[in-house]
């Protein structure tokens, strides 16, 4: 199998660590080699997160470049948007519709860019925008839009049910097991 | 059993396999998890220690007494380590002694990009360099048989790609030697010069030694392909992005010792090529090295400099004349810097400095980030501990205009790093200064680590903690006070007096920080969006959880953690 890109991108804080080990851990059931890669540190304090996962026979850079990804995974529109370059011409952006302003914009030395979705719709073939901040708050936290996400992304991605279901169990500490598997499905049906 | 694991956590189940008991570390981005996922093993015994010559002296002496042991840094660390390991170089090691030091190519966390590298050929210590996670362990565990083979403390040099990306590893058993015995031999262990005079004979021999061994090593490979056109030679990171760009188009000349250097292996490989192309980030040291050894076909930084990380598509653009093609938007894209957290305690003191107008000499932490818009309040950030001794420095060099104006921030964890001695200095040579210590009661900017002033050790059981306001004042500074950040009118009012008065104050500016578990938050503010005029005077805290929508501020509820220093600067009370 040719080596597969998917990027996971957000902001700081949004939960994007757990995001890649669900799917790093499904890659691993599949066998496949995978290489997932993070930054840590000062970039976390709020500031855009992108983390990379690649996998197929034989994985070598663990960081995805300009034109690579098949697929992006934005918390996030702007981050979705600043993104867009990393995606292939043909590859698919699932993104949350959710909106956070950058401190240029807080300040007012910036404006947040208008009808993001529309205009990444423009621009790619595959864009699958959702509303994974409402959805999360059905499933009982606003923090699980992450999951939402990546039960948004599962839906198309064509891994076995049971491998997300068991990585779920494995990354989830149990009092949020639920919670968590509820994001999920949503995601999954959105 | 194989498992998805980061390079630093690879990293530790190598120190874990290998036997290692001692681990004593500081910690730094990208280096910080080695040392917390060896401190989940049990039969490991691992600590923070207050900075990195700490630690390395630590390792050092459990290695003499017999323990295979370990210490980790970043680069910059190792600059504070590097008193240690010149002369660790010198006595060699009783059992087995491994060092990570991890650079930091593209600064992702750091203020500067050194090649550590530089540290092992001056210091004459032999560096391995993994390039995944499975190479982490594989090399850590080599390195301490290699350690006590050569009696030498081995450094395996990290990176951010290699320390944050996780691969497959194949974990295995732990097997413990136990104690080696410890003979007092003085010839080896005490460097004074008759004894120093014979151990860097022994050094020097040791080197040629290396070379021998470099030459056959498994650790420098080749890959060789019969569709090469050109050779390439690399380490690290880079040979991933090497072989992700160029496959079977080139031939790979891997070096996973990167200190010393073969000679014979590089030579042959590169007599087989027309062209030899060295691919390394950062400093040429490689390419030097080729030269000197009289390779001339070799091209290098020539092609790909010497800043910043190198990728699998510059590799392919330069070597290969490919570009990948990619849309964007043509909107522009505000950037998303980081910022100081909703409820940050630094944030009402960064406010005050700036609205005093105070030159503020900075330090190394989350709190640098009190240098960004909109509080802009820092004017320097050299190093650690560097705000303190630099400001004293300041301060005799303009004298009383600037001592009357000018302040040092330092966090708790960089005050016992190395902000310390700079605080005896200015009570010794007695400069009228004011120095500002950021009590947030734990290693912020790293991911909480606990320090000596928290109470707690690294596995989180109690500890005796560093009482600061006794600790300045018994190094001679009389003037100690307390404030509270999330009181602006408090805060601002220390400063002024703090200021004002003829002698070296410290200024301890406490609250812990609002990501610690144990922090109880307060409900979050809202804003009366009848009373709001739309001043903007809170937006001047720069906290994220604030917002103008249509002409009014909006908190953000989810952010909140109502520290409340909005809902003092509000002169017409709209936030409650």
């Amino acid at each position: 199998m040719e080596t597969r890109s998917i990027m996971i991108v957000g902001v700081g804080g949004q939960g994007s660590l757990l995001a890649s080990r669900l799917l790093g851990n499904v890659l691993l059931a599949q066998g496949c080699d995978v290489k997932v890669s993070e930054v840590h540190g000062m970039s976390q304090r709020g500031g855009s997160v992108v983390t990379y996962v690649r996998y197929g026979d034989k994985v070598y850079s663990p960081v995805i470049e300009k034109g690579e990804a098949d697929a992006v995974i934005s918390f996030e529109l702007l981050e979705a948007a600043r993104c867009l370059p990393y995606l292939k011409r043909e590859g698919k952006l699932i993104t949350s519709t959710q909106q956070i302003d950058p401190m240029p914009v807080i300040t007012g030395a910036a404006e947040y860019p208008a009808d993001l979705a529309a205009k990444l719709k423009e621009k790619c073939a595959d864009v699958v925008a959702v509303d994974a901040l409402a959805l999360a708050e059905q499933a009982g936290s606003a923090k699980a839009s992450n999951v939402v996400l990546m039960g948004v992304f599962a839906a198309r991605a064509g891994f076995p049910a049971e491998l997300w279901q068991k990585a779920i169990e494995q990354c989830v500490p149990e009092r949020f097991l639920e919670l968590n598997k509820k994001a999920f499905e949503l995601g999954l049906s959105a | 059993m194989k498992k998805l694991m980061l390079g630093n956590a690879a990293f530790a189940r190598g120190l874990y396999e290998a036997g290692c008991r001692i681990v004593s570390s500081y910690p730094g981005t990208p280096s910080t998890e080695i040392t917390e996922e060896a401190a989940k093993y049990d039969e490991i015994y691992a600590e923070w220690a207050p900075n990195e010559k700490v630690a390395m002296e630590t390792a050092l002496g459990a290695s003499i007494a017999g323990a295979r042991s370990f210490c980790g840094m970043k680069h910059v660390g190792l600059n504070v380590a590097a008193d240690p390991l010149y002369t660790a170089s010198y006595t060699g090691v009783n059992a087995g002694m491994v060092i990570a030091v991890a650079d930091d190519q593209g600064m992702h966390s750091s203020q500067n990009e050194q090649d550590s590298r530089h540290h092992a050929i001056a210091s004459k210590t032999p560096m391995l360099e993994p390039s995944d996670s499975a190479e982490c362990k594989d090399f850590v565990k080599l390195a301490f048989e290699l350690s006590e083979q050569f009696d030498a403390p081995f450094i395996v040099r990290m990176s951010t790609r290699v320390a944050h990306s996780q691969s497959i590893v194949d974990t295995c058993d732990r097997v413990d030697n136990g104690l080696k015995e410890y003979k007092k031999d003085p010839q080896k262990y005490v460097m004074m010069p008759a004894n120093a005079k014979g151990r860097h004979v022994f050094v020097e021999e040791r080197t040629a030694a290396l070379i021998k061994y470099a030459e056959t090593s498994p650790l420098n490979r080749v890959e060789h392909s019969d569709s090469a056109r050109f050779g390439v030679i690399t380490n690290g990171a880079a040979y991933q992005y090497v072989k992700e760009a160029l496959g079977d188009k080139a031939s790979v000349l891997k070096l996973g010792m990167v200190n010393p250097l073969p000679v014979q292996l590089i030579r042959d490989f590169a007599a087989k090529f027309e062209k030899i192309y060295v691919v390394e980030e950062l400093d040429g040291i490689i390419e030097e090295h080729c030269r000197n050894i009289g390779v001339s076909n070799v091209e290098g930084k020539s092609v790909f400099g010497y800043i910043g990380e190198i990728s699998s598509s510059i590799i392919a653009e330069k070597l290969l004349g490919e570009k990948k093609e990619f849309s964007s938007l043509d909107e522009n894209i505000p950037v998303r810097p980081p910022v100081m957290c909703a409820g940050c305690p630094h944030r009402g003191l960064f406010y005050c400095l700036k609205k005093l107008g105070v030159t503020v000499s900075g330090d190394i932490g989350c709190y640098t980030l009190g240098a960004a818009a909109p509080l802009n309040a820092i004017d320097t950030t050299i190093c650690m501990g560097a705000s303190v001794s630099g400001l004293h420095g300041f301060n005799k060099a303009r004298g009383a205009e600037s001592e009357h104006s000018s302040v040092a921030v330092i966090g708790d964890s960089t005050f016992m790093h190395s902000g310390i001695t700079g605080l005896v200095n200015i009570a010794y040579n007695a400069s009228n200064s004011t120095v500002i210590i950021l009590d947030n009661s734990i290693t912020g900017m790293t991911g909480h680590q606990q320090n000596p002033t928290t109470g707690k050790n690294l596995k989180g059981d109690p500890a005796a903690a560093v009482n600061l306001e006794e600790l300045c004042r018994a190094v001679g500074i009389k003037r100690v006070r307390v404030v509270d950040p999330y009181s602006l009118a408090e805060t601002e009012a220390a400063i002024k007096e703090e200021l004002a008065a003829d002698e070296a104050s410290v200024i301890i500016s406490r609250r812990p920080c609002a990501l610690l578990k144990y922090v109880k938050h307060e409900p979050p503010f809202s804003v009366d969006s009848i009373k709001c005029v739309g001043c903007k005077m809170c937006m001047k805290l720069g906290c994220p959880a604030i917002s103008m929508k249509e002409g009014r501020a909006v908190i953000d509820r989810t952010q909140c953690v109502g520290c409340g220093i909005c809902k003092e600067m509000c002169r017409i009370g709209a936030i409650g």
